[in-house]
């Protein structure tokens, strides 16, 4: 059951990018798409209502990008309310600090390793 | 012909071809786009939720189990990017393959992959952030202000 709500709930999730990408003038590219999902996930979920999408949909809404900026919300909230002013500099990259750091080291050691076909 | 009436003539050539453009120009099939957007990103959030679910059947908390999942997902990303098929994917699949942390990974390799010839220092050590770095800074700003509100309202 957990398998069919994350790929209806991605699936949807996705075709909201899609959406964006294709009836909006040319100049949405897919770095903008990044960043948009990013920051409006954070807010969504700093509002309370990423929360639910996810336990609706499990990986379906935490594996697109905008599960990434409800990470980084919830980090700093959980932050702020255990170590204060602190916790709103440290929050956010603590909870996400694995999917950064993989991020940062796999995207350089396959960018070393393979050369772009052409 | 006076100048005025040449005027006319001009702005309403010029109409006639711009309505001859937008007629002509291909319009993105939006309804195919989006049905390949919707079972790529469907199926790439399926495979996301079988490592979650495994992870969660070996007794690793749902947190941990949750980055790890982000973290494997980067990896695959990263080398599927690496080896070309991502690309290929990302042609048919769009916003599909963008959106889901996968493709991620692949605006890190994809830009950084390009740029070896300027060194592994400051070539491809700097490119991998062209994408991911904008991403970042929102993020994390987004972050800090959510943190920031919260400390001020509770």
């Amino acid at each position: 059951m957990s398998i069919i709500m994350a790929f209806l709930i991605g699936g949807c999730i996705c075709v909201i990018g899609q959406l964006a990408m294709d009836l909006t003038k040319p100049g949405i590219t897919p770095g903008h798409i990044l960043v948009g999902y990013i920051t409006i996930g954070a807010f969504l979920s700093a509002l309370g209502l990423y929360q639910p999408l996810i336990d609706l949909g499990g990986a379906g809404a935490t594996i697109p990008l905008s599960g990434f900026g409800h990470s980084l919300a919830q980090g700093a909230i959980a932050g702020v309310q255990e170590k204060g002013i602190l916790g709103a500099f440290t929050g956010g990259v603590s909870a996400t600090a694995g999917g950064i750091t993989a991020a940062i080291v796999f995207g350089y050691l396959a960018a070393v390793l393979f050369n772009p076909k052409d | 012909m006076s100048s005025e009436s040449e005027e006319k003539l001009k702005t309403a050539q010029q109409e006639e071809y711009h309505n001859l453009v937008n007629r002509i120009k291909p319009k993105p099939p939006v309804l195919k786009n989006c049905l390949w957007a919707f079972v790529v990103g469907g199926l790439i959030c399926v495979i996301g939720q079988l490592i979650l679910n495994y992870l969660i059947s070996m007794g690793i908390n749902k947190v941990d189990a949750g980055s790890l999942t982000a973290i494997i997902m980067i990896f695959m990303g990263a080398l599927f990017t690496g080896i070309g098929v991502y690309d290929d994917l990302g042609q048919k699949a769009g916003a599909g393959s963008i959106v889901p942390i996968t493709g991620f990974a692949n605006a890190i390799v994809a830009s950084a992959m390009e740029f070896k010839r300027e060194g592994y220092i400051f070539g491809v050590g700097a490119r991998i952030f062209s994408i991911a770095g904008p991403t970042l800074v929102f993020g994390f700003v987004a972050s800090v202000l959510i943190g920031l509100i919260k400390l001020a309202f509770r």
